[in-house]
Order: structure tokens, then sequence, then C-alpha cells
């Protein structure tokens, strides 16, 4: 969101209900959210609004959240695992002004957590909610462009499809390369598409304690995973799933078994891996944890690149 | 057309007598408004026979053949289907999800434009391993194994495997459209004017692989073709049908060499003409 976005309708929130949007408008998204709940993995339609922000910002997740808040929330807003990007900025600016609700960038105290790309480090808890902002929730649209026909496949359980974009994926990579919008199925029955976290944090949605919630602003979908849901990520018996690997520990933190971001630092080729989470690294410096760059080791950038994700 | 006539046919192919007919077509009918599209259409299909449905462009052979293969609803009249564990079944009668099950594992169905029954912008390996994913292989090295064998069977090379069908020509993108159908070895296969779009020597080459295919495999074919050296060369036993009616039905030879109906003797001469 732009200074010019968030300023227009700053003016006009006066006159605006709680969380920006109407009641009844409310009603009807929690509808389709406890649908969705019901029907863990389903893609449910419903009346997409327009928001005071362009699709593309997270306007589905930004109905969800405010579909589901409360004044006494606590909310966190992450876009690629960062609370300071404009993106997030805006939209906790945007619920601390519509909703008057408290905000944070602790995982631990917020009660909603949304999300463009990342699952939070810190494992969530029982009451808390992650709500994801997808662009394009059906896995199957890349072959299958019809939705009347999508719409059966899902009905009937005819998923063969998912498998070939896998099996082409293998024959022309040599193993399975896709590394965002990894497929999964839920609970057994509905294969869905995670849009757009890495493969990373597939892992995470499996069993979750917490109630995840996913909003797609154009394309009008919204699906649920219910806490301790099955969530199995797809492959095949001879390339069986994998999540990516780092190298080497966090520069900063010195923390493994993290999502890891590069970051350039210099013209000269100069670049460094850091927790993609900023809120999971720096609790871990106060904790007195340091890495390589913090440390008194000199900085060599030469681990392999992680994933580029593609501009949403 | 008789049963004796069946039988005699299968004698000739050295196939020993089936007990029951694969496919029983009882009184099909569709019409489009007012228009017919094909009515009363009644026959028996048996296990590895092969049957032509010939006739002029109009004359309801792809509106029949559609209505069998329960790709378009028809407005009377049933096709019963014995499935492989011997149970007779109404197609019509079936849940969706039956009736889908069965078209993408024991049935086949190859279009006259192949782009209609590929997928144009996955690899021949993909199309060819797509029926085998569906229905639940899950091991790469299988399934890329299996399409490799298919692609040689149908005489594509191997190192196509990883095109897509979009570089492929004519001919071989309808040799890939067969072998995506034969890979979970149906027992019966639906051809809408297989050779249809083809040039005349491409032609010939496809028709010699089907031929063998068909054989090879004892597959039960319906093949749709107004050209009736096609239906001379691949089939068993023919109906001929004219404004939506069968109007004559018999052995293959019979029909072309002694055609009975007027209407069928003027078909018959003016291939002979060409
Ligand atoms: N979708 C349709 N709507 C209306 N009439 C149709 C439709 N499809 C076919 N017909 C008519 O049904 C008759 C049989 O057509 P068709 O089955 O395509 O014949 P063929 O395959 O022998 O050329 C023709 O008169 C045709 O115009
Ligand atoms: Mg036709
Ligand atoms: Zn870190």
């Amino acid at each position: 969101m732009t200074a010019q976005a968030t300023d227009a309708p700053q003016q006009a929130l006066a006159s605006y209900n709680f969380a920006y949007l109407d009641e009844q408008t409310k009603r009807m998204i929690r509808r389709a959210i406890l649908k969705g709940i019901a029907i863990p993995g389903y893609q449910v339609p419903f009346a997409s609004r327009e928001m005071p922000m362009p699709y593309g910002w997270g306007t589905g997740g930004v109905q969800v959240t405010a579909a589901i808040i409360g004044p006494d929330d606590v909310l966190k807003v992450i876009d690629q695992g960062a609370d300071d990007t404009t993106n997030a900025v805006s939209i906790r600016a945007f619920f601390a002004k519509t909703a008057g609700v408290a905000t944070t960038t602790a995982t631990p105290d917020a009660t909603i957590i949304q999300t463009r790309h990342r699952i939070p480090e810190t494992p969530l808890k029982a009451g808390q909610v992650l709500v994801y902002q997808v662009p394009i929730p059906e896995p199957l649209r890349f072959l299958e462009p019809r939705e009347t026909e999508t719409r059966k496949m899902h009905a009937l359980e005819e998923y063969g499809l998912m498998h070939v974009k896998l099996y082409e994926d293998i024959a022309r990579n040599g193993r399975i390369a896709t590394t965002y919008a990894y497929p999964v199925k839920v609970e057994g029955r509905y294969v869905m598409d995670p849009s757009p976290t890495p493969k990373f944090d597939n892992p995470k949605m499996h069993q979750s304690e917490a109630l995840q919630l996913f909003g797609a602003g154009r394309e009008k979908r919204i699906y649920a995973i219910p806490p301790h849901t099955d969530v199995v990520s797809l492959d095949f018996e001879d390339h069986p799933f994998e999540i990516q690997h780092f190298e080497e520990p966090c520069a900063l933190c010195g923390a493994e078994q993290v999502y890891l971001d590069e970051v350039v630092l210099d013209d000269k080729g100069g670049r460094m891996f850091v927790c993609s989470d900023t809120h999971h690294c720096e609790s871990r410096r106060a904790e007195g944890h340091r890495g390589a760059l913090l440390g008194d080791e000199p900085v060599f950038g030469t681990t392999p690149v992680g994933d580029k994700e593609p501009a949403i | 057309m008789t049963t004796s006539d069946t039988l005699e046919a299968l004698a000739k192919a050295g196939i020993p007598a089936p007990e029951k007919p694969l496919l029983t077509v009882e009184k099909l009918t569709r019409v489009y408004g007012k228009r017919i599209g094909c009515a009363d259409v009644s026959f028996d299909l048996w296990p590895g026979e092969v049957l032509a449905i010939v006739g002029e462009s109009g004359s309801g052979k792809t509106t029949l053949l559609n209505c069998i293969s329960s790709r378009l609803t028809p407005t009377c009249g049933t096709v019963h289907y014995r499935m492989r564990d011997g149970a007779s079944a109404d197609i019509y009668k079936m849940s969706e999800a039956e009736r889908r099950y069965l078209m993408r594992t024991d049935w086949g169905f190859v279009h006259q434009n192949p782009i209609d029954g590929l997928r144009m912008t996955v690899s021949a390996g993909a199309n060819v391993g797509e029926r085998l994913m569906a229905v639940g292989n899950r091991h790469y090295g299988n399934i890329r194994g299996a399409a490799i064998e298919w692609l040689a069977r149908v005489e594509i090379e191997e190192d196509r495997v990883d095109d897509q069908p979009r570089t492929f020509s004519g001919g071989m993108r309808q040799r890939l459209q067969i072998a995506r159908n034969l890979v979970t070895e149906p027992r019966l296969v639906f051809m809408d004017e297989p050779t249809g779009g083809l040039d005349v020597s491409v032609q010939a080459r496809l028709l010699d692989l089907l031929r063998g295919l068909v054989s090879d495999l004892g597959l039960a074919v319906i093949v749709v073709t107004h050209d009736l050296a096609v239906a001379r060369l691949l089939s068993d036993r023919m109906i001929v049908m004219k404004e939506g009616r069968v109007i004559e039905a018999g052995l293959t030879d019979r029909v072309l060499d002694d055609p009975r109906a007027p209407y069928t003797q003027l078909l018959v001469s003016s291939i002979l003409q060409v």
C-alpha cells in the first residue's frame, strides 16, 4: 500500500464500521469460513468485497481477518516472514486504525497472524489463527483452465493431474523442483494449494494446533485447515517430498533448520543468509545467540541460494 | 445383423466365441430439438470385435458414438456394458464418478483431432502416464518406463518422451493419442475418424499400426468413419447410417462386396469410382 492509498481511506474511515467491513459482510465471510472449517481444504466461494488496497496486496486475507477480529485480539502481520515490510506495516496500521486492536511482532503474543508467504518458525499454539493471503487458490488451474472441470475433479477426487505436474517437474529437472505453492492433500480428501508459502513450511501445516484460514480476494475463495488436521505433501514413492535445506546457519543468530533469505551485502558479490522470520531472529539474538556475522568470524556468503519466490 | 454373422467373423479372426456381448446398445436415440441426431439404433458388440459405423457427413455417426461412450446423454435408449467382473452395467445408471473411472481405465476414446485428446503443453511421457497416475500409480520410474514402452509400440522414439506434442507432426500426435489411451489396457476403444485429418500416406501407416495393436491386444473397437477403405481394413462388421438410422448392417466383407440397401450400393459404387 502506498502512502497515498493509506491516506485516502483514513479521512473516510470515521464512518466505517469496526474493522472496516459492515456486519452483514462479515457474517457472510464468517459463514464461508465456517463452511471451510467443516470441509477442510475445500474452496468455498464468497462475495469478495472491494478493499481500500489493490488486489495482490492481500485483500482476501484482510477480509478474513476483518471478519474474525475482535477488540481483544492481538494482531501480527508478516510478509515473507518480516514484520517491517511496507505491506505488513500497512495492513497492521489498517487494523490498528479501523479496529483499534493491539498489534505485535512477537509470534507467541499474537492471537491472529496474517501472512503472505511464511509460517512463523515459533510453533503456533491452540487459540491462534493464521490467516494466509492467497493469490491463486486452485491447484489444478495450471493444467485445466476450465472452472467447471476443476470443480468436478475436486468433487470426484480426480487428482491424477497433480501428479502429472510433479511428473513434468522430475522429467525436466531430475527432481521435484517445485518450491512454492507445493500441493498438499488435506485430511485425506481435498488437494489444496498452500500458495504461495515455500514448501519448507508445508510440514508446519500438518497437525498444527492453530486454525489456518486462507483468503483469495481476487479469486473470491476461502478455505481452511482446522487444528489437528492431516496435511500431506504430494510426491512419488521414488521421489519423496523434501523441504529445502540450507548449508549454513543464520548469519545473525546462528539458527539452524529455519528458512533463510539471501541478503546482498555489497556490490562485490558479498552476501549472507539470515532468518526470513525476523521476529524469530531478533528474539534469538536477544537471548544471546550469535551468528557468524555478529561473532568473531568473517562472513563468506557462498551458500547456494534457496529459492526465488514469484512476485505476487 | 445377426449373431451368426458375428460368430462367423470371430471364427475367421481366430477368436473363440464368447458367451456374452461386451456392449449392448438398445433403441438408442438422440434428437436435437426437432432434428434427429440418431434414432432407434440397436446392436451388440462382442469382446475383441471391431465395428465400423459408416455413412455420409451428417448421418449421425458422431452423435451415435458419443451416446454410446457416455459423452452425450441420449434422448432415450440404453447402453449396457459388461464390466471386468462379468456384471452387466447400464452406463447411464452409474454414478458420474464410476462412469468417469470406466472411461479412463477400461475404455479409450481417440478423437479425430489429436488436440482434443492430448494435453498439448505437457510432455509425451506425461500424456501417456496420466491415466496411470489417475488410477493411483505413484512410482515415477515405473510410470516413465510404461510411457517409453508405449511410445515404442506406437513407433515414437524414446528420445521424444520429454517433448511436448506441440512439436509433433499430425501422424505422431495421433499415435501419441492412441498410446495415451491404451496404457491402461482398455477393453473397448472408441474412435471418431481416427485418420481423418491426415495425409494419405500417413493414414496408411496409422491404419497399419492400429490394425496390429487391435489384434495384438484383442481390443474391441467402435470406429466411426466416412471412409469405406478404413472400414474395410479395420473392421469385422459394419453398420451403415443414413439420416440418423441404421439402413444396413453385416459383416464388412459382405456389406462392401454385396451391398443390399440401394443407398449402400451408391456409397460403395462411389468409393469404387475414386
Ligand atoms: N450439437 C448439435 N446441435 C444440433 N444439431 C446437431 C448437433 N450435433 C449434430 N447435429 C445434427 O445431427 C445430425 C447428425 O450429426 P453428426 O452426428 O455430427 O453426424 P456425422 O458424425 O455422421 O457427420 C446432423 O444433422 C447434425 O447437423
Ligand atoms: Mg462426425
Ligand atoms: Zn536468524
